[in-house]
């Protein structure tokens, strides 16, 4: 780890201002970024850390129904208050291990945007919006690519805004050694039709399977994704699977998540 | 039913109290006054020549008290190798030098270039980044075959070739293999890897230097199964200190499983920085150090062929094995592909003829060593997957087939050079049999198809030589060491017991079962009994703790020393009864005289012994204290036989364990519990390397499995309520405690289990597969579904 300055704000103001300096950079529960500033991949002059920013965090309805949750919220938080949309809070309840769980932070992942991560396959998902310190993206705009985000500097997730299908399920299928999503599928069914999210598959980070959704919003079944399958070309290929592989598991993580939404 | 603490009761671990308090103490919680810490910069290219290392700007950084290159070490000893092969033409193998610090050339990812002393770890890391570099790359050498082809670059200039030698097993007996072949009624021929893997204790590798400029006195602390090993290795070959000017000591030990044997660079380092620089040196490995420095294990490219007669009798083996030797030979790493698995390609089978092959090969790859098991799983995979396929191809029933074959009587001297000297394989299989539930595997078969899953059964035995081992043997047989153990047992005064022991622990239990053995001996209460280990300044020389080795040879040796206790302490409880020596029995912590009501207490004779105002001063002489030395005349022989059934999820290719069963032989057994806990721990690691571990280079020689998000290592949920038995007990014939050793069995005896249960489940859904290579990962199985 290099030597750095750490700014802690105890408001969203505060953290706004300090992220204005140089080489500043925001710090979620560091669950990514802490073991890169250990291993010297990282060498921001001066961290804000965001966990003493009390009006980020917690879980509440908003008047349009959906479940809003706070950028600063850890995934134990979202696995524990999340009662109201169970397919999220059963994510949250399976990303990482408990020491994972109890500093990550939903915000810190959507910043950072790992191709394997749940939480994007969520918020894609659920067509969720994401709400930061400038403005409201939709998640259809908000991510762009591999560790990629249209997120500009010093901007904060401050909520992520979920609207709560009729039935959903989240199936992650683990890389064997990090128990990241190898793939990871969420299907999610709204009265207005149903939307697929897939995560760790693709070059490209998460991405809808748009013959997937058409299938299933005329018919809600495991039945209804026969014949459909994606090419393994641009799916990520590494020790742990070929794209071929990725490709498959896609359309039986699908599947399976249909079956389990029910 | 076993005494409170004595032999056979399964004792909870004393050390564990420490150990799950927070309270251990290991190497890096040794911090010396004055200390220094460095840091290594390590190559991060896999083969290249080094033209210069520039430390200028690296010295002149904030802290830094001096870089030192492989200039500094040029005129020193390189890291030596403890065993010389001798290959099938009877010339010594190539042995390349082993600098402390790269010289020359940079030769795996992770070869140290420089190691940067300053005050604080953050510095010297700092004083790395401004080490300059010229690295002229050279093709890499990763694959075994490839290195050995005409013209390929070569890992050490100066060797004529990347070979380290082609080594030939009965080299007598080939023509005879070849022609029982011929003669053969059936042949089965396999293909398979036996893949690499890093060790990965949970304590990382740390090295202390210390040294004292007034007395000359050089100090070691260091994560090391076997300080007394390092003492030598380093202060006779490497930085030419006597052995009464050096101290190694190893404190708590958090696990080695092989890779914490051998003599790395790093504590040579510290040592003599120390003294360089006049300051406590200090080295904690990062974990991602570990993966590209602690030596790797296993790696082992394999043809096997097994013929049968027309009835199925097994004629001969023949094998032709590649091992990788990695870079440089890591301590022991010549003898591991050889003596360690040639010796057992007999397995449990009365197998007449066997020739085994074996070529090691220098690669740009980490040095690879002894891991778990060390060459014994590499055999035991060979042959019980190549049976098991035998038996597909013939249509027999695989038990049927091992049984058929099994050795059965015993002494059995095996075409490989050792002489089995118990063993019931009959009763080991019934046993799994029984506690496998074999005869309900048909009924969950159609369980888990009703569920969509395909359940296999993978059934095999093993067998491990250890108690490692004679050293007489070993000598001709290229060890550069003896193999011996020793004891010192030390009577106090009021009756308590100190045993130095020259075994090591880290994990093993010995301070709980050690002195079970005491207590049992003498009738005293095992917590009247200390264990001490570790450190070179209070134990005799002895030879450390690897290949099950323990208590069959550093156990008899405490053993022998306790009798001289006991045969003394008779002496003198005659003395005191005025009795004849004959007449003297011990039995629960006193000695009487025989059809007398006359009798003494132990405390009574051990105090009498310092305080010897009423003794036979003229005939012997006054305190308690002995010590033993044993070689052991065989290496004991552990078997036993396990039983696997996982599901595979058709779809993903996923493969879970759904039940495990061992049934082994350890010979008499001193803790159950201990016991079982090495089990579960060995099928933990063979499970591991099944499913789930896979060291992976690319071709550039890069490290592709370098942290554990890569590297999967087995967890608790990856395994299944373990059904493990030891109650087939042939006891050792030639160690006093009749034990075989057990630490190993559960890492030896695993992993074909796994990989025929697999093999098993997907051709009971017509999938024509008849093998894949470990670890099972999904993506592996799923392709081979695929065709």
């Amino acid at each position: 780890m290099y030597a750095f300055e750490i700014d802690r704000p105890n408001t969203l103001a505060d953290a706004v201002k300090a992220l204005g300096a140089e080489e500043a950079q925001a710090l979620g529960g560091g669950q990514t970024l802490i073991p890169a500033l250990k291993q010297r991949l990282a060498s921001p002059a001066r961290l804000v850390a965001l966990s003493g920013v009390a009006e980020i965090k917690g879980i509440c309805t908003g008047d349009d129904g959906a479940l809003c949750i706070g950028g600063g919220t850890t995934h134990a938080d979202v696995a524990a208050g999340a009662g109201a949309y169970p397919a999220l809070a059963a994510l949250a309840a399976n990303i990482g291990d408990p020491a994972v769980r109890n500093r990550g932070t939903i915000g810190g992942s959507l910043a950072n945007n790992d191709p394997s991560a749940c939480y994007p396959a969520a918020v894609l998902g659920s067509g969720a919006t994401v709400v930061t310190t400038n403005r409201q993206i939709a998640a259809d705009d908000f991510f762009e690519g591999m560790f990629t985000t249209t997120l500009e500097d010093g901007e904060i997730i401050t909520e992520v805004r979920f609207p709560v299908p009729e039935a959903a399920s989240y199936q992650k299928f683990e890389q064997p050694a990090s128990r990241f999503a190898l793939v990871g599928v969420f299907v999610a069914r709204f009265a207005d039709g149903v939307r697929v999210a897939v995560t760790g598959a693709s070059e490209e980070g998460v991405f809808r399977w748009s013959e997937a959704e058409a299938a299933l919003s005329k018919d809600f079944a495991p039945a209804a994704l026969e014949g459909l399958s994606l090419s393994g070309d641009g799916m990520i290929s590494d020790l742990h699977g070929s794209g071929d592989y990725r490709a498959h598991l896609v359309a039986v993580m699908t599947r399976r998540a249909v079956a389990a939404a029910g | 039913m076993p005494k409170d603490g004595g032999i056979g009761a399964s004792t909870k671990r004393r050390e564990d109290v420490r150990f799950l308090t927070g309270n251990g103490h290991y190497t890096d919680d040794i911090n010396l006054r004055g200390q220094a810490y460095v840091h290594f910069l390590r190559s991060d290219v896999a083969h290249g020549r080094l033209n210069k290392v520039d430390t200028s700007a690296a010295e002149a950084m904030p802290g830094v008290l001096r870089v030192f290159t492989g200039a500094d070490f040029a005129e020193i000893g390189g890291l030596p190798c403890g065993w010389l092969v001798t290959d099938r033409f009877g010339q010594p193998m190539q042995e390349p030098k082993h600098p402390v610090l790269a010289h020359g050339k940079v030769r795996h990812v992770g070869d140290p270039i420089a190691a940067i002393v300053a005050e604080t770890r953050e510095q010297a890391r700092d004083a790395a980044e401004a080490i300059v570099l010229d690295i002229e790359e050279l093709p890499a050498v990763v694959d075994m075959k490839a290195a050995l082809a005409e013209g390929a670059t070569k890992v050490h200039d100066d060797l004529t070739s990347n070979l380290c030698y082609d080594w030939g097993f009965v080299e007598e007996n080939k023509g005879a293999v070849d022609e029982a072949f011929q003669k053969a009624a059936h042949v089965t021929t396999l293909e398979l890897v036996n893949n690499r893997l890093i060790a990965n204790p949970m304590e990382p590798r740390v090295a202390v230097g210390d040294y004292n400029r007034s007395t000359g006195d050089h100090t070691l602390y260091t994560t090391s199964q076997n300080p007394h090993v390092i003492r030598l290795l380093m202060g006779a070959f490497v930085l030419g200190i006597p052995e009464h000017k050096l101290r190694v000591v190893a404190p708590d030990v958090g696990g080695g499983f092989g890779s914490k044997i051998y003599h790395y660079a790093e504590e040579a380092f510290c040592t003599f920085a120390a003294k360089a620089l006049n300051r406590p040196v200090k080295w904690t490995s990062s974990r991602s150090e570990a993966f590209m420095s602690d030596a790797h294990g296993r790696d082992h490219v394999t043809k096997i062929e097994l013929a049968l007669d027309a009835e199925n009798n097994f004629t001969a083996i023949r094998t032709e094995t590649h091992a990788n030797m990695g870079a440089y030979l890591s301590t022991f790493a010549p003898s591991i592909p050889t003596w360690l698995h040639g010796t057992l390609m007999a397995g449990n089978y009365k197998t007449p003829l066997i020739y085994v092959n074996v070529k090691a090969v220098f690669t740009n790859t980490v040095p690879v060593d002894a891991y778990r098991g060390a060459g014994r799983p590499e055999a035991t995979f060979q042959i019980e997957r190549v049976i098991d396929k035998a038996a597909r191809e013939l249509g027999v029933d695989p038990i049927a087939l091992r049984r058929q074959n099994f050795i059965t009587e015993f002494p059995y001297a095996t075409p490989v050079a050792v002489e089995y000297d118990t063993g019931d394989y009959h009763a080991t299989m019934d046993k799994l049999e029984e506690i496998a539930d074999l005869k309900g595997f048909a009924a969950r078969r159609k369980e888990s198809e009703a569920k969509g899953r395909l359940r296999g059964l993978g059934v095999n035995c093993y067998i491990e030589a250890c108690g490692i081992a004679p050293s007489n043997l070993v000598g001709q047989l290229g060890a550069r060491a003896g193999l011996y153990e020793s004891a010192t047992v030390r009577v106090n005064a009021t009756g308590g017991i100190t045993v130095m022991t020259g075994s090591h622990s880290h994990g093993q239990g010995h301070e709980t079962s050690f002195a079970q053995v005491i207590s049992e001996m003498i009738g005293i209460d095992a917590d009247q009994v200390e264990i001490v280990h570790g450190d070179t300044a209070n134990s005799p020389m002895g030879m450390g703790t690897y290949g099950s080795r323990s208590l069959a040879v550093g156990g008899s040796a405490m053993v022998r020393a306790t009798e001289k206790i006991i045969n003394k302490a008779r002496k003198i409880a005659a003395h005191l009864m005025e009795a004849a020596e004959g007449d003297i029995e011990l039995k629960d912590g006193r000695f009487s005289v025989a059809g007398t009501d006359k009798s003494v207490a132990w405390g009574d004779v051990t105090l009498a012994a310092y305080v010897p105002h009423n003794y036979p001063l003229a005939d012997l002489e006054p305190g308690l204290e002995e010590t033993a030395f044993y070689d052991p005349s065989n290496f004991t022989y552990p078997s036993g036989a396990y039983a696997c059934e996982v599901e595979v999820d058709p779809e993903t290719g996923r493969v879970t364990i759904e039940r495990f069963s061992a049934a082994d032989d350890f010979g008499n057994i001193v803790n159950p519990m201990i016991v079982t806990g090495q089990v579960h721990g060995g099928i933990a690691q063979g499970v591991g390397q099944a499913l789930l571990e896979g060291c992976a280079y690319d071709e550039n020689g890069q490290l592709l499995t370098g942290s554990f998000m890569d590297y999967a290592m087995p967890r608790a949920d990856d395994l299944p309520f373990l059904a493990v038995d030891h109650s087939c007990q042939t006891p050792c014939t030639h160690n006093p405690l009749g034990v075989k050793g057990c630490g190993e069995a559960g890492a030896i005896g695993s992993p074909p289990a796994v990989v025929n249960a697999v093999v098993d489940a997907l051709r009971s859904a017509g999938r024509d597969i008849t093998h894949i290579d470990m670890p099972l990962t999904p993506a592996r199985v799923w392709a081979a579904m695929q065709g």
